[in-house]
């Protein structure tokens, strides 16, 4: 009950956020409705045992990446409102409600045809051969806990373990060690291009001030009150 | 909490399908980008359920991972606007089809 609760409310700010970013016609706007619906999700993440992510959510992404964007945003001065409604390429809009609600109609039919919803369906999901693979004590990598525990309000809580962070750091530094190496080294091609791609170009410079010119003219400068103290 | 996680689905896919619409819609590159993010999280949230769903750990290790990508290409995007902003003040997506000064 507190589960169905919390989910409502965290869909509903999420939705609405969502909404926000896409209609908003200030960027700022839109840069605070992200925020959010990330806040959103990342207390559904809280919801589903996963605390590590969820308090990655909110530091990376409305910690760093909403803020570096607000201040591009205020850099370039582009918080003006854009009028939405213009559409110089015709067809845009309607296209983009197409292709929306087929996205979301698509995924819908293809989660009630995989038959999430009857729990009684032992081939639900994935089908028997890849869920005997990927499940539990079967699982190609690591179970996430199985620790079952129950709540004086009859909710069971599932992953009730708080140590899913170590389960989590434990599978980064083995199975997906390259991975992570490969995400550092990213990470430092992202922060060299980034650099590269915002340095002002140099024929965009004014060319400095000759440091001779301003030589001559401090010496000049000198003479003349030399000059004139004679 | 089980009987939440097609609800889980359902939700992601919306916000999936509006950021896919504001992508589309949307002309200013900065929401754009905004709205990539907002994707990218409907697949996050997608990852976690199905991680707890089949009761494994690879679906939060590799949302860690969605989530270093996200922040790579935030920052090479961001210098990308910024360097054509600095030569065409108020660039949407249209003006700079062209990728040349």
């Amino acid at each position: 009950m507190v589960n169905m609760i919390v989910f409502l409310v965290c869909a509903i700010i999420c939705i609405l956020g969502a909404t926000g970013v896409v209609f908003s016609r200030n960027p700022v706007h839109s840069a605070l409705s992200l925020v959010a619906t990330l806040f959103g999700i990342a207390v559904l993440f809280v919801q589903m045992a996963a605390q590590f992510l969820a308090a990655v959510q909110v530091i990376v992404y409305t910690g760093a990446i909403v803020v570096l964007i607000l201040f591009v945003i205020m850099l370039l001065g582009v918080d003006k409102e854009e009028d939405i409604d213009d559409e110089p390429l015709a067809g845009q809009r309607v296209s983009a409600y197409l292709v929306a609600g087929v996205t979301i109609v698509g995924l819908v039919v293809l989660l009630g045809l995989a038959g999430f919803n009857d729990p009684n369906n032992e081939r639900r999901g994935l089908g028997v051969a890849t869920a005997d693979l990927v499940t539990g004590d079967k699982s190609v990598t690591a179970p996430l806990s199985t620790s079952m525990a129950t709540t004086g309000r009859g909710d069971v809580v599932e992953n009730a373990d708080p140590d899913n962070i170590k389960t989590l750091g434990r599978l980064l530094f083995t199975k997906y060690v390259f991975a992570f190496e490969v995400t550092g080294l990213l990470l430092t091609i992202a922060v060299v291009g980034a650099v590269v791609m915002a340095r002002r170009p140099t024929d965009l410079v004014a060319p400095p001030e000759e440091p001779a010119s301003m030589e001559d003219d401090f010496m000049a400068d000198v003479e003349a009150e030399s000059s004139g103290a004679h | 909490m089980t009987q939440l996680y097609p609800a889980m689905l359902g939700l992601s896919a919306a916000l999936f399908a509006i950021g896919a619409m504001g992508l589309l819609r949307r002309r200013n590159p900065l929401v754009m980008i905004m709205c990539v993010e907002l994707m990218l999280n409907a697949v996050n949230l997608t990852f976690v359920t199905f991680g707890n769903m089949l009761n494994d750990a690879a679906g939060q290790a590799i949302v860690f991972f969605v989530l270093v990508v996200a922040a790579a290409e935030v920052v090479v995007g961001l210098g990308i606007i910024v360097a054509i902003s600095r030569r065409k003040p108020g660039a949407t997506a249209d003006d700079i089809s062209m990728l040349r000064g």
